[in-house]
């Protein structure tokens, strides 16, 4: 299996799906610095993809600025339809992952009303794949040459994503409000940052970023939307972020380990072995791993509380429960 | 004393009546519209009987939700609950016939909701993600378990051989008076007695035992002890640790309750809804049973009520998709009666709505000429958001809900 995963064919075909995965884990990283948990990356992509693709080949313009165009539509779209999950929790007090359940829900068949023939989409003669028109040459992302493959250039623009998040997150004013906003929503309030509106602005964010998942796909592969574009990047995404602990670094690592999993999985039917094995994998190191880290934060929890009960500070303790409720 | 006692009077002399009011106008409204669109579906005893096969699965993910989200635990996996459900009802129910198979269903959900309980409460972890990763284990496992049992009896790796339906009845004399009615088209009344009548004709003994799980949790959760503290742990789960309730313990009992109830519903859609296990037959169910607690508020009526709604419109797309569209002039009707006896009242804000909003539907109803099923199947999706953006402010969920709680611990 490691072998297989490992042959440069596959590599290249890694490195791709892992780029679309890096940057559902930073969407789903941002909500979580912020202790929003956004399940709704799938109708985000959904939606920002499928605007996307139908703007985008609805017009013809230079090659740059189409590109370009295509991927500002992707993320204001996707920022639009999280910014509703973000309504209704802040102006609401609705839990986003309920909201954002509903919403992939709908996104998912408001795209498949949508791309019915006569409609935006098309279907190809003696095909029953649905489409959305083919983008004009311009829109399209060149791919590079590496190994015995090609990789969309777009890997590139998602190692920028994940350098900016980076950067906001520690080197930004915003990236302040909106750390100590999820740290503690009451200090942070205090302190004067507008919470509420780090909430909202937060999920549109990650909205916005989830927004572009599956640009790659979309400007290098198969310069259309049709139906067969994968789902269930929001598991996949809360997943990664999990994983890499919401850093930059840590997600890419991860994704890479995902999509090395993913594409390994084709040479477990060669051998006999169900593949289904790997969702099961995945499913198992995404519980271990949140696990282990809730088992290590109490201990450390305990040994602080010991150093501080040693030091013979009188120690005050706020239920947690409570200063989490009011959060 | 008189204030309140007028006021407990007042609520039983009124809710009964005021509740046969509104069904015997909208039984009126449904008989019209029937014989204008000519959807007959709407009030014949088919689709009754197919509601109420939509409606269970429903129904059992929803209680499973009530009763974890009650204890203060929010249930994510009721997805992966109810496929585990419907593996294991199919696959037992296959080797020794459907009481098996709902027995071991109930068993493996009640262990999974354990499971669920010991990562959240004990461990603690994220509610959301112990959710998802059951979810997301529950359906790789499944299809593994497939390609292993099914494949070699006549089955494959999505399909499972066909299972034996548990038995049927129809309630002897009654089932064929209103059938007779039915067939006399009697304005109104004939409606009825086909609405009515799909309740009594062949209905499946997994359909009745179910529904009883309905007022069993109602009078556990609100007329006994044990509700009490289960709904004290939701409420309040520190104040209900110091008066000596045991919050984990009751949490993992409401847990695997939960685990269960999803799951009996998943066995119910691959035993009675349908004769074979199917992949992705439970179809984001139970996301629909996490809608329904929110649409029912929190009580098990709510949630009968909420799933009979979604169930009805699922069981519409799926036999008539005509009636859909019909269903749209009762709304509007409905809707303008609403308005007018709103308007009656004074009410004018509540009119305004209720007029524009029929007749915005109205206006759909005479351009569109059928619904697309994608509206209809994400129909109970929209219903929950705008009852969350609407009646925000009416919905009472439990105090702590999804907010981690840890015991206290010798020595503090």
């Amino acid at each position: 299996m490691i072998d297989y995963g490992f042959t440069p064919r596959n590599i290249v075909a890694e490195l791709n799906i892992a780029s679309s995965y890096y940057i559902a884990g930073v969407a789903a990283a941002i909500g979580f610095k912020m202790l929003l948990f956004n399940i709704g990356i799938d109708g985000q992509y959904r939606m920002a993809v499928f605007f996307a693709a139908v703007v985008g080949g609805a017009v013809t313009l230079p090659p740059i600025l189409h590109v370009t165009l295509i991927i500002i539509v992707g993320a204001v779209v996707g920022g639009l339809w999280g910014s509703i999950a973000g309504y209704l929790k802040v102006k609401r007090g609705i839990s986003e992952v309920i909201s954002n359940i509903m919403l992939n829900v709908i996104a998912g068949g408001l795209v498949a009303f949508l791309l019915q023939p006569g409609r935006l989409g098309e279907q190809a003669d003696g095909s029953n794949n649905l489409n959305t028109p083919i983008l004009a040459t311009s829109g399209w992302m060149p791919t590079i040459k590496f190994l015995d493959g090609e990789i969309h250039s777009f890997l590139i623009v998602s190692v920028f994503i994940g350098i900016g998040y980076w950067v906001l997150l520690n080197k930004s004013v915003f990236g302040f409000n909106l750390r100590s906003t999820g740290m503690s929503f009451r200090a942070a309030r205090a302190g004067g940052v507008n919470a509420p509106r780090m909430i909202f602005v937060t999920m549109a964010l990650s909205g916005a970023i989830a927004g572009l998942t599956g640009m790659g796909t979309l400007l290098s592969e198969t310069h259309s939307y049709s139906i067969s574009f994968p789902s269930g990047y929001a598991l996949t995404g809360l997943a990664l972020a999990l994983l890499g602990r919401n850093h930059p670094v840590g997600i890419a690592f991860a994704a890479f380990f995902w999509a090395f999993l993913d594409r390994s999985a084709g040479v477990l039917d060669l051998n006999g072995v169900p593949r289904e094995i790997i969702t099961i994998m995945q499913g198992t190191i995404v519980l271990s791993i949140v696990v282990a880290y809730e088992l290590i934060k109490r201990i450390n929890q305990k040994q602080e509380q010991r150093l501080v009960g040693n030091a013979g500070i009188e120690q005050i303790s706020v239920p947690k429960a409570e200063s989490e409720k009011n959060a | 004393m008189s204030i309140l006692t007028k006021e407990k009077l007042k609520k039983t002399v009124t809710s009964p009546s005021r509740i046969a009011i509104i069904v015997a106008v909208v039984l009126i409204v449904a008989s019209i519209v029937r014989r204008i669109t000519g959807a007959d579906d709407i009030t014949s005893a088919g689709a009754t009987g197919a509601t109420l096969r939509f409606t269970i699965p429903l129904l059992m993910a929803g209680l499973g939700g009530l009763w974890a989200e009650r204890s203060g635990v929010i249930n994510i996996g009721l997805e992966g609950m109810m496929i585990a459900g419907t593996w294991l009802g199919a696959w037992f129910g296959f080797l020794h016939g459907p009481l098996v198979g709902f027995i071991c269903a109930a068993i493996g959900g009640a262990l999974i909701g354990l499971f669920h309980g010991f990562l959240v409460v004990k461990i603690g972890i994220d509610q959301a993600v112990s959710g998802l990763a059951i979810n997301l284990l529950a359906l790789g496992t499944a299809r593994y378990l497939s390609s292993i049992y099914f494949a070699p009896n006549g089955g494959d790796i999505s399909l499972s051989p066909q299972v034996k339906q548990p038995g049927v009845f129809s309630v002897p004399i009654l089932s064929s008076f209103l059938a007779d009615l039915n067939a006399k088209n009697i304005i109104v009344i004939s409606d009825a007695a086909g609405i009515l009548g799909g309740f009594v004709t062949e209905v499946s003994y997994a359909t009745v035992l179910l529904f009883l799980l309905v007022p069993i949790s109602t009078w556990l959760l609100w007329r006994t002890r044990f509700g009490l503290r289960l709904r004290f742990c939701g409420e309040n789960p520190v104040a209900a640790e110091s008066l000596g309730v045991k919050v984990f313990r009751t949490r993992y009992i409401a847990l695997a309750i939960s685990g269960m109830f999803a799951s009996l519903g998943g066995a119910y859609l691959c035993m009675v809804s349908a004769s074979v296990y199917r992949e992705g037959q439970t179809a984001g169910r139970g996301f629909i049973g996490l809608a329904t607690v929110i649409f029912g508020n929190w009580r098990p009526t709510g949630v009968l009520a909420g799933s009979f709604l979604f169930g009805f419109t699922d069981a519409l797309r799926v036999r008539q998709s005509t009636s859909v569209h019909a269903i749209l002039l009762v709304i509007v009707i409905l809707g303008l009666l609403f308005a007018m006896w709103k308007l009656f009242q004074r009410n004018y804000k509540v009119f305004g709505i209720s007029a524009l909003s029929s007749l915005i539907v109205g206006v759909i109803f005479l351009k569109v000429p059928k619904i697309p099923d994608e509206f209809v199947t994400f129909f109970p999706n929209l219903a929950t958001i705008l009852v969350l953006v609407l009646l925000a402010q009416k919905l009472r969920p439990p105090a702590m809900l999804a907010v981690p709680f840890r015991e206290r611990e010798e020595g503090h």
